[in-house]
């Protein structure tokens, strides 16, 4: 905390001009020959660092401090929907399981909704220490003004020093509303998550458009509320034997408010759209004819991501032309591309160039693709998906196996 | 009905780098715009506008110049704007800045809906319209893809919920976030550019606000701290997986489970 308070008998024109520069906000101004802050600031303190001492920050005084001893636990909410526990939920408790040794705080979950209990027996099967339940009729659908009464009881009962939501459709529109009501800070999509020992979360997320990291503390207010994306931690192997224990609690009627009505919800379809895909599998002329398209498309299936492909095979009439990569076509930004028996001309690469990870297959080593590809592999894909494929069936019926 | 529609100036660029030996921020060209997802929000307001002759309000928080977005949307068919601007609304995190806005939206006053687009390009939290919402103490719904009706005391909407679409009715005021694609957003009219440029832009201080509290504020008002901010780790490194067919699925294979995607 703090304020920005300028020396300006420090500042002559040369350093004004190199103040104004600086800041990457362009906060910093001239107004009537002085050097003044204005609302752009962000509080960086770069003016602090490099201004030479023409800009201090005072430190406010009088604030006064919690007592973080009263907040204990780490919370992982519990998101679900028709009976099912989102995987996301099951990363959380394996990261809360982490940080809460650091500062031996017990791990929490909480579940609300209607006919749950079966879940909440589930979620003993991952170590936490405790599963809170609240179940009622009125909790079947999302409303928003309900679920954030619930939560606001439960805080307000057990007292967890941090509150861990997927970043979910859901988890976004509840943690903050739950955020504010409690007036503490909330961090949207870490990336990293560590504990001090005085129970301070350090929440590290791209910002600025994610050139960036940003480490952020909510270092005066509790809970700590923070959301974290699907696939970012592990989930912890799921044990045969239970542990902890299920505390239903009663639902304050007088919380369940909401004016909302549901009328109706239905099953997404799964659109054809290549833009948003986390994975997606791209092929080029290399294919040697349409009925191989259904090997493509099934290790595409196996992946959870979509088809896609460069211009030639829509030229072919082998795929829709929805599905065509590059200048001419969509611009993707998956977490992993595989880009399988592709050139690699700039036309395409120029659409998917910004992809997370971009995995090449092809047979010629020259080839451009190997230029922007992440893990380059020099070989057929002919021979090299269907191996690949095999292995991770065979993975998968291991880690189903263990599950029964 | 009167509708409020939230609008940010954001960077034109997003390429930000840390100048690895200083710690400078290194951002090139000062250009700015709208964040494009406020567009699809006004957008929104301005078909509900021509269904039901509503008025439009434009709020925002930035500096002087954000002004420039507040003409932008006055182009585009907005009503009125005002611009919250204030040095102590500096070094706002997520809870002060919802609370400022809310603030705004009170003194705006009557409002019956308000429109949001969905994040923004900097920040990337797509949690102030939830927040405000909370600070306003009314319902909203996040996420939404679809107007199906503007009745008399609700509005019917499709609400996105990732694997399911929601067909709900939510009571005014209310405030809902909309999704990208919504609607085509038009392009500023140059016809109005004139008006436009008349047109008063009414800029509000702390003072003005209904809430003077100056500790609800800026960086007083922001639980959050930055602690340090740092270039990623960038995995540039291009790597060549090489062997029999069978030792390069091994290979694929284990990178993959390391990154969850097998």
């Amino acid at each position: 905390m703090g304020q920005l308070h300028i020396n300006h008998d420090k500042v002559d024109h040369k350093l004004m001009r190199e103040l104004i520069e600086l800041c990457p906000f362009n906060a910093i101004e001239e107004s009537n020959g002085k050097l003044d802050i204005n609302a752009g600031c962000k509080m960086c303190r770069l003016c602090v660092k490099q201004g030479k001492g023409a800009i201090e920050l005072l430190e406010d005084t009088e604030i006064e401090k919690i007592d973080k001893e009263l907040w204990k636990g780490l919370t992982v909410y519990v998101d679900h929907f028709a009976g099912e526990i989102h995987p996301v939920t099951l990363e959380l408790i394996g990261k809360a399981k982490e940080l809460a040794k650091v500062t031996k705080h017990p791990v929490q979950a909480i579940i609300m909704g209607y006919n749950v209990k079966p879940l909440a027996e589930e979620l003993l099967h991952y170590g936490v220490d405790q599963v809170h339940l609240y179940e009622d009729e009125e909790l079947e659908h999302f409303k928003i003004e309900n679920y954030t009464g619930v939560f606001e009881s439960y805080i307000d009962e057990i007292k967890p020093s941090s509150v861990l939501v997927g970043a979910t459709t859901l988890g976004r529109s509840l943690a903050p509303r739950v955020a504010a009501r409690f007036r503490t800070g909330l961090t949207a999509d870490c990336t990293i998550l560590e504990m001090k020992k005085n129970s301070d979360l350090i929440q590290i997320r791209p910002a600025f458009g994610g050139n960036i990291m940003a480490q952020i503390v909510t270092e005066n207010h509790r809970p700590q509320f923070c959301t974290v994306r699907n696939k970012i931690f592990d989930a912890p192997v799921r044990s045969e034997t239970k542990s902890g224990e299920i505390i239903s609690h009663d639902v304050d009627k007088s919380k369940l408010i909401s004016k909302i009505n549901v009328r109706n919800i239905f099953k997404k379809e799964k659109e054809s759209c290549i833009s948003d895909a986390e994975v997606i599998v791209a092929v080029g002329r290399a294919l040697k004819k349409e009925s191989d398209m259904d090997m493509m498309q099934e290790f595409a299936d196996l992946l959870g991501g979509r088809l896609a492909c460069t211009r030639p095979l829509i030229e072919s009439g082998w795929m829709d032309c929805k599905t065509q990569i590059g200048l001419s076509g969509r611009t993707v930004k998956p977490k992993i591309i595989f880009a399988c028996g592709i050139h690699g001309a700039v036309q395409f690469t120029a659409g998917m160039e910004n992809s997370d990870t971009i995995v090449a297959i092809n047979t010629d080593e020259n080839a451009p693709i190997f230029n922007v590809a992440h893990w380059g592999v020099v070989g057929d894909m002919y021979q090299i998906i269907p191996e690949l494929m095999e292995k991770i069936k065979t993975g998968r019926d291991i880690i189903s196996a263990g599950k029964e | 009905m009167k509708i409020a529609v939230c609008v940010k100036q954001v960077p034109g660029n997003s390429d930000v780098q840390v100048d690895p030996d200083t710690g400078v921020l290194l951002r090139d060209g000062v250009d700015s715009k709208v964040n494009p997802y406020d567009l699809y929000a006004l957008e929104t307001a301005l078909k509900i506008k021509e269904e039901k002759g509503s008025e439009i309000g434009i709020i925002s928080m930035g500096p002087p110049q954000a002004k420039e977005v507040i003409r932008e949307s006055f182009m585009m068919g907005a009503d009125e704007g005002i611009l919250l601007s204030d040095r102590r609304f500096a070094g706002a995190d997520v809870l002060a800045t919802s609370y400022t806005l809310a603030q705004g939206i009170k003194a705006l006053g009557n409002i019956d809906l308000i429109i949001c687009g969905k994040q923004t390009t900097d920040g990337d939290t797509a949690q102030v319209g939830p927040e405000m919402a909370e600070y306003l103490a009314i319902p909203h719904i996040a996420n939404v893809s679809r107007l199906l009706e503007i009745g008399e005391e609700y509005i019917t909407v499709e609400a996105d919920m990732g694997e399911t679409i929601e067909v709900q009715d939510i009571p005014y005021p209310c405030l809902i976030t909309v999704e990208k694609g919504i609607y085509t957003p038009r392009l500023p009219s140059y016809k109005r550019k004139f008006a436009a440029m008349q047109k008063d832009i009414k800029v509000m201080s702390l003072d003005d606000l209904p809430d003077k509290k100056e500790f609800m504020y800026g960086l007083k008002g922001s639980p959050t701290q930055v602690e340090r901010i740092f270039n990623p780790e960038k995995s540039e490194d291009r790597e060549t997986i090489t062997g029999s067919s069978v030792e390069i699925a091994e290979e694929l294979y284990k990178r993959m489970k390391e990154y969850k995607f097998a």
